[in-house]
């Protein structure tokens, strides 16, 4: 069974959203989503001050069976990429809510993430997914 | 690997599987008016024995001409060991497998391969091969793009001293997916990239820069500087260079103060025969750093379940088959018969054989150049070092003369005109090991000749 940290947001493409101080959030792939993935080999990060919509493709995880992109669950600007994943890609694997955060932008509207999931909303969909 | 074609009956039994009456109707998701109804421009098949006489008859035409002609293929000595290896059933096939790791054979010598392309440009990887020269310069231009991650232009500065068909090549096939070529020019009398041309780019946003070593007129670029000037602007350098120069030149990797980002070439001059132009395979190098952004196949060592060495495709993730349309590139084969030639050719040659086909190739090409100036008429182009080749200029046109040359059975060199109006009659000449004093001597009283023959501009 899946870890569902129940303080942060969700998205049917498996990013969870942590909202940090100074209106910033902080963006990574859900313990199912790595699970899904196997041992990841090799992360590429957006870079700060890159503009983003919503639902558009701005990371890429790669393990050892596969290749995803990662899509952002708000408009926004990026403000940092997970510096370490280049050298740690494992992380993710490790902790995927914490040390494997992807990126952390700010959001072009503060009423966005209103609209992601619920943690509760994400369990029901990884139960409908047969996860 | 045996290959064993489907029969009808086999066929007819997988359509029957997956309920189909027709092969032709598994496309029928394709709308009529895509489809080309006939090709009209390609003939009926031939039989075997057919299809011999018609290339007996071609290559007849062709004659057996005493050639100095570069401008981007060499003739070369190829020891006879290489194709009666590289034609063995085990090597001879075109293709990468598509059950890689079945053949572990074919994947080391891709293996190897790597290896020692990757020793010759002084770079710390290797894919397993591109088709030729000037596609590799367009892969090479697009990976820039996706690896300079400072620039956003999309500017790739491009001298005029890069070979014209590359300069062509890049531009058909990367242009229209956003990238813009700039040319820059090179200094008049010396041949090779002007760098105060390049001042005028200081402060703009340029992605990468296009350094040939030697390069289209035979000239060696001042690399070092070259390479410098763009590292101190962000702006990736891109080598391109002759695989035969560089048991003599320093290597890309080893450029300026650290080194060209991508180096790539035709592996023509490495066993492969000149074939009327093809077909050739093209190489391309690049640093650690960069491996995800190279397009094409690449080919690593591991060990299997139970520890013992093996070969495998690796970093796929990069490639069509999973990445679809945001693979690094549409390429996803390589040149396997030619790279399989290379391989065998540098194993036999060592790194002493290619040094000496080098020298003894930039000895000739010296010989030829005195030789043929010593005609009345003609003068060197360009001052400063030059690999084995050069430009000469004549005081009339050069069409005629180069006509009057085949009639006599030698293929005098690649006329410039066409590519560089501004510097007037050019004639590029090349001379490798093949050509002995005689053949040198041979030429040189037949351009005294065809000088005569030839009107006065």
């Amino acid at each position: 069974m899946s870890n569902v940290p129940t303080d942060l947001k969700y998205t049917k493409s498996h990013e969870w959203v942590r909202n940090l101080a100074d209106g910033i959030v902080e963006i990574g792939i859900t313990d199912h989503a790595q699970h899904a993935l196997g041992d990841l080999v090799f992360v590429d990060v957006p870079e700060a001050g890159r503009k983003v919509t919503a639902g558009e493709a701005c990371a890429v995880v790669e393990s050892v069976k596969a290749a995803s992109d990662v899509y952002s669950p708000v408009a926004g600007e990026v403000t940092a990429g997970n510096p370490d994943l280049a050298t740690t890609p494992e992380a993710i694997n490790e902790d995927p809510f914490g040390k494997g955060w992807l990126m952390r932008l700010r959001p072009a509207s503060s009423a966005a993430l209103a609209s992601l999931m619920s943690a509760a909303d994400y369990e029901a969909l990884l139960k409908e997914e047969g996860a | 690997m045996a290959f064993i074609p489907h029969t009808e009956a086999d066929v007819k039994e997988m359509l029957a599987a997956i309920g189909v009456t027709s092969i032709e109707q598994l496309f029928d998701e394709i709308p009529a008016n895509l489809r080309v109804k006939s090709l009209a421009g390609v003939p009926d098949a031939l039989n075997e024995m057919e299809i011999g006489r018609l290339m007996s008859e071609r290559a007849k035409a062709d004659g057996r001409p005493l050639c100095f002609i570069g401008a981007g293929a060499y003739e070369h000595h190829i020891p006879s060991a290489v194709w009666a290896i590289a034609t063995r059933g085990e090597f001879y096939s075109a293709y990468t497998p598509y059950q890689a790791e079945a053949s572990q054979g074919t994947l080391q010598l891709l293996y190897e391969y790597q290896t020692m392309i990757a020793s010759l440009t002084g770079l710390a990887v290797s894919n397993a091969s591109l088709y030729d020269g000037a596609s590799a310069l367009a892969e090479a231009s697009l990976m820039a793009v996706r690896a300079n991650r400072k620039s956003k232009s999309q500017r790739i500065l491009v001298p005029t001293t890069v070979h014209p068909h590359y300069r062509k090549v890049a531009i058909a096939s990367a242009a229209n997916q956003g990238l813009r070529f700039e040319e820059a020019p090179f200094l008049p009398g010396r041949g090779v990239v002007s760098m105060d041309a390049l001042t005028q780019y200081e402060g703009e946003d340029i992605t990468a820069l296009v350094i040939q070593q030697p390069n289209f007129f035979g000239a060696l670029e001042d690399v070092d500087a070259l390479t410098n000037w763009a590292r101190a602007r962000n702006i990736l350098v891109i080598a391109v260079t002759n695989p035969t120069s560089l048991a003599l030149l320093k290597p890309p990797g080893e450029w300026g103060d650290g080194g060209a980002d991508i180096a790539i070439g035709d592996g023509q001059p490495l066993g492969v025969p000149l074939s009327s132009g093809g077909p050739y395979f093209g190489f391309i190098t690049t640093r650690m750093e960069y491996v995800r952004q190279m397009p094409g196949r690449i080919v690593g060592r591991t060990v299997d379940l139970s520890g013992k060495p093996g070969f495998t495709l690796t970093l796929q993730a990069r490639e069509q088959h999973i990445r679809r349309g945001k693979a690094t590139s549409n390429i996803c084969t390589n040149q396997g018969l030619l790279v399989t030639a290379a391989t065998i050719y540098m194993s036999i040659m060592g790194p002493q054989g290619l040094e000496r086909v080098a020298a003894a190739s930039h000895a000739r090409a010296n010989e030829l150049v005195s030789a043929l100036t010593r005609v009345k008429g003609v003068r060197v182009a360009f001052e400063g070092p030059h690999f084995h080749e050069a430009v000469l200029l004549l005081d009339r046109p050069v069409a005629p003369v180069l006509k009057t040359l085949a009639a006599r059975g030698i293929l005098g060199g690649f006329d410039l005109s066409e590519h560089y109006p501004e510097l007037g009659h050019a004639l590029l000449v090349c001379a490798t090991e093949t050509k002995i004093r005689a053949d040198i001597e041979t030429y040189a009283n037949a351009l005294a000749d065809a000088m005569k023959a030839a009107k006065a501009a």
